[in-house]
């Protein structure tokens, strides 16, 4: 098709109406990590024991949970959905695997058969929220209420422990010769995946598309439904894999494990940047979201402050995180509205 | 601070309302720049310009939405400062907005006497004086709609009239319509027009916006033309014409509205047998052959676009079949219609066509991702090419590429649409409203292309309410009434009559016309 027009009627058009800088720099992404920066920093001069290997080697141990089941959580955020069974996948993986291990299974088909328990979980999710129609928070109170109460019928108030000692300290090891944790090599695997996935393929589009309008989305031959499962799934099966490494950390498998981690993992990813609403996020401001909990707690601990008052203190920064984004609109609309400072003359 | 102006004549008093050097920014892009517009009790005055010459921008600084930059708005000869669009209500000024900005969730009366709610007694909000306001409203334009349904799910049209319902019930004594008829049919753009010309009898001042200039012609009395943003000229409307407005209004002149070339009519290629969803539609059977311009016509709620949704895959539908290129095509799967090469042009661009919050680019290539990525991985600077070429076609006016498509003016994001169904490059196009809200410029630019497209061996379903769109593109016109297809009129035996006859009448009885108006 040649369409033929006057040359003086055929616009040009920029790629980008902001210079780089500006776009890359000015974004929630980046200002989450400057505060990561100015945050390490500040704790690294004020706190004493903070800037060593063996507190970056603790703080990657803790944070490691958060950081994997974060990866699906925030694309599951960025479509508008919420993934409020996490923790008790955690805690449901923790069970299964406890008890496989307790009736004399080999360790990895019980890390496998967690994970597939995962996948189940998350398939219910996912096939309740789109065949019923139902809003994600709903379903997944719901299946966090389930999941936890299976994992505590099964195993009761017990615990099992009697792992083998190889797991146990594969999971508490570090990369020869460095004072990180071998489990971060996972999680840079599963980063590098989701970065892809989530921003270079056409699923990721998706993605951000069903979480703008999930209308238009469907006239534009998104999966809609077919996607929202998909990550559902992924989330339980991250999950799961997370309290796979969380039970062999700590060397004990308990049905209450990993209780009200949900909470953290989405505080981590809205403080990264990722839109209540849907929409809008991406991967390296709730890395740094994550990192910035951690960081905030771990020198917090070493700097003898209760866990009551850290609590309150990354309660706060996650409030401030949200309505940051209502601020700047208002500061825009100030700035845009010189007029209405002078008293109207009606 | 309403003084009623009974006995003084328009020469003499004030205007009603006007604007003088009014300017206004949104960051680097200037959307009115230096804009001026007077208007007077008892007239209805026109506001024309292409798409994005900044006719909302103004409408909603009038409206108190946006804050100018600078200039001065008066109300009878008084300046005023509206800081909101309460403020500019309580002045007594009523608007109608281009998008529909109904909520959802409401029920038809509850939108329209949104935030002035009757109260009865000890305050209680009195329903039923609501209700049959409601319904008062509906039988004065001539429509029904159930006042108690919610909102959503309406159609486009449908909510158009509930915002005109919206704006009449204020009692304003300045009604603004921006593009009120854009989604409306032949008799429900009369009736507005009937209650327009009434409120101008009563002396209020009404100012009206549309692309289509016989709409124009017969209702106003007075033009104002805009061009970028920029004041033109103002006209009565008696000593100008269609030429000298398209002539301001481009700054060029403006080929034929409706080039429909002869284009060679080859096999059926969609095939749509006996669809049927109870309460929607029933019984639709037709067939789109290559090269092929079918037209879809018929009044507002007659089920056009429902049946368009429903082949398309978005809608399910009971019984019945839709075959593309001969093969059936599975229910319910856009993804699969896409595969097939069919491709939908929505109705609601707002909701349907277009992603708001995602930049022009990625709404041009968001339907072809998959072509554009190699193995699911997306090329950022093949899309950027693909985009730009598309613009470029459409002549959409953005400054960049990452500009968010829903800072573009009504008539642009329509032709962000249209780029991303056309840049599928499909075998079968369904377009609903294909020129709504699209300048003449463009318009016959569109027509042209779907013209060409149809000579390439397109087959093209074109719902619309416009009747010369209708009989001056279409090879063959179907028209639906309640639900059914009515007729099947060759392009040769249609005529305006015929069509509205099938529209409202159900059975089409060549020749036979009731009603004293149909002289043809
Ligand atoms: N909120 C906004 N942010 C940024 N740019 C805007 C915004 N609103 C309007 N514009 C720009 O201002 C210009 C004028 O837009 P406007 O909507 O007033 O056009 P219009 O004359 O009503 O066109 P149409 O006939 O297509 O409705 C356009 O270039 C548009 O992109
Ligand atoms: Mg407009």
């Amino acid at each position: 098709m040649s369409q033929t027009r006057p040359a003086e009627r055929s616009r040009t058009y920029a790629d980008h109406a902001r210079p780089w800088w500006q776009r890359v720099l000015l974004t929630p992404e980046m200002a989450i990590i400057a505060l990561l920066a100015i945050v390490v920093l500040v704790a690294s001069l004020t706190v004493r024991n903070f800037a060593t290997p063996i507190t970056l080697t603790f703080l990657l141990l803790d944070v490691a949970t958060l950081l994997l089941i974060a990866l699906p959580m925030t694309m599951v955020m960025i479509t508008g959905d919420i993934d409020l069974s996490v923790g008790s996948m955690v805690g449901l993986s923790s069970v299964v695997i406890g008890m496989m291990v307790q009736a004399g299974q080999p360790m990895g088909l019980a890390a496998t058969t967690a994970v597939g328990v995962g996948i189940l979980g998350g398939l219910v999710n996912g096939l309740l929220i789109t065949r019923l129609q139902l809003p994600a928070l709903a379903v997944t109170i719901g299946s966090m209420a389930l999941y936890r109460g299976i994992a505590v019928g099964l195993l009761g108030t017990t615990a099992v422990t009697a792992f083998p000692e190889e797991w146990t300290t594969l999971a508490r090891a570090n990369i020869p010769g460095t004072p990180i944790p071998l489990v971060m090599i996972v999680f840079a695997v599963a980063l590098a995946a989701f970065v892809v996935l989530l921003h270079f393929t056409t699923f990721g589009r998706g993605t951000y598309a069903i979480g703008r309008s999930r209308d238009a989305a469907l006239f534009n031959g998104v999966a809609v439904d077919r996607t929202r499962i998909i990550l559902f799934v992924l989330s339980g099966a991250i999950a799961a894999l997370a309290g796979v490494y969380y039970t062999l950390r700590f060397g004990s498998a308990r049905g209450d494990n990993a209780m009200g981690l949900e909470l953290q993992v989405i505080a981590a990813v809205v403080l990264g940047g990722v839109s209540v609403f849907g929409g809008r996020g991406a991967l390296h401001g709730v890395v740094a979201g994550v990192l910035l909990i951690g960081v905030l707690s771990s020198a917090l601990r070493l700097a003898g402050v209760t866990s009551d008052v850290i609590n309150i203190i990354t309660g706060v920064l996650l409030v401030l995180s949200v309505i940051s984004g209502s601020i700047l609109t208002w500061a825009r609309s100030v700035r845009a509205r010189p007029s209405s400072a002078t008293p109207a003359q009606a | 601070m309403v003084t009623p102006t009974s006995t003084t004549t328009p020469e003499t008093a004030a205007p009603a309302l006007e604007l003088r050097g009014v300017s206004k920014a949104f960051g680097r892009v200037v959307a009115l720049r230096d804009a001026q517009l007077e208007l007077h009790a008892g007239s209805i005055h026109a506001l024309v310009g292409e798409n994005g010459a900044g006719k909302s921008t103004l409408v909603k600084i009038i409206a108190g939405l946006y804050p100018r930059d600078s200039g001065t708005l008066t109300l009878d000869g008084r300046p005023v400062e509206f800081r909101s669009t309460a403020d500019a209500k309580k002045a007594g000024i009523a608007v109608i907005y281009q998008e529909p900005t109904l909520f959802p969730d409401l029920s038809v009366t509850e939108n329209i006497f949104m935030g002035r709610q009757p109260v009865g007694r000890f305050g209680r909000v009195d329903r039923a004086t609501m209700r049959s306001e409601a319904l008062a409203l509906f039988a004065r334009l001539g429509v029904r709609i159930d006042p108690d349904r919610p909102t959503e799910g309406l159609s486009i049209a449908d909510q158009q009239i509930i915002e005109i319902a919206k704006a009449i019930s204020l009692d304003a004594r300045v009604l603004i319509m921006d593009e009120p008829t854009a989604a409306l049919s032949g008799v429900e753009v009369e009736r507005l027009f009937d209650v327009a010309r009434g409120l101008r009898d009563e002396g209020r001042a009404l100012m009206f916006i549309s692309h289509r200039f016989e709409e124009v012609f017969a209702l106003c009395d007075t033009v104002t033309v805009m061009r970028d943003g920029s004041y033109v000229s103002t006209d009565p409307i008696a000593t100008t014409t269609v030429a000298d407005i398209v002539r301001k209004m481009v700054g060029r002149e403006v080929g034929d509205l409706f080039p429909k070339q002869e284009a060679q009519i080859g096999a059926p290629v969609l095939e749509v047998n006996g669809l049927s969803q109870p309460g929607v539609f029933a019984d639709i059977t037709f067939s789109v052959r290559s090269g092929e311009i079918v037209a879809l016509a018929g009044l507002v709620g007659a089920g056009r676009s429902e049946v368009a949704r429903a082949v398309f895959g978005v809608d399910p539908y009971r019984t019945g079949e839709v075959r593309v290129g001969g093969r059936p095509l599975p229910k319910n799967s856009p993804a699969a219609a896409m595969r097939a090469g069919l491709a939908l042009v929505p109705e609601d661009r707002r909701k349907q066509g277009l992603i708001l919050d995602a930049t022009v680019a990625s709404n041009i290539t968001d339907a072809i991702r998959g072509r554009l990525s190699r193995g699911g991985l997306i090329s950022t600077t093949q899309e950027n090419d693909t985009a730009r070429d598309w613009a470029q076609r459409l002549e959409v006016k953005t400054a960049a590429l990452d500009t968010l498509a829903g800072t573009l003016s009504g008539g642009n994001q329509q032709k962000v649409v249209l780029a991303k169904w056309l840049a599928t490059e499909p075998t079968v196009l369904i377009i609903d409203e294909p020129t709504r809200g699209i300048d003449v410029g463009t318009k016959s630019e569109v027509h042209r292309m779907m013209s060409q497209l149809a000579g390439a061996g397109l087959a093209i379903l074109m719902i619309s309410s416009e009747l010369p769109e209708v009989l001056g593109m279409s090879d063959r016109i179907l028209v639906m009434h309640e639900g059914r297809i009515t007729a099947d009129l060759p392009r040769d035996g249609a005529t305006a009559e015929k069509v509205m006859f099938a529209a409202t009448h159900g059975q089409a009885e060549a020749g036979q016309h009731h009603g004293s108006e149909s002289v043809a």
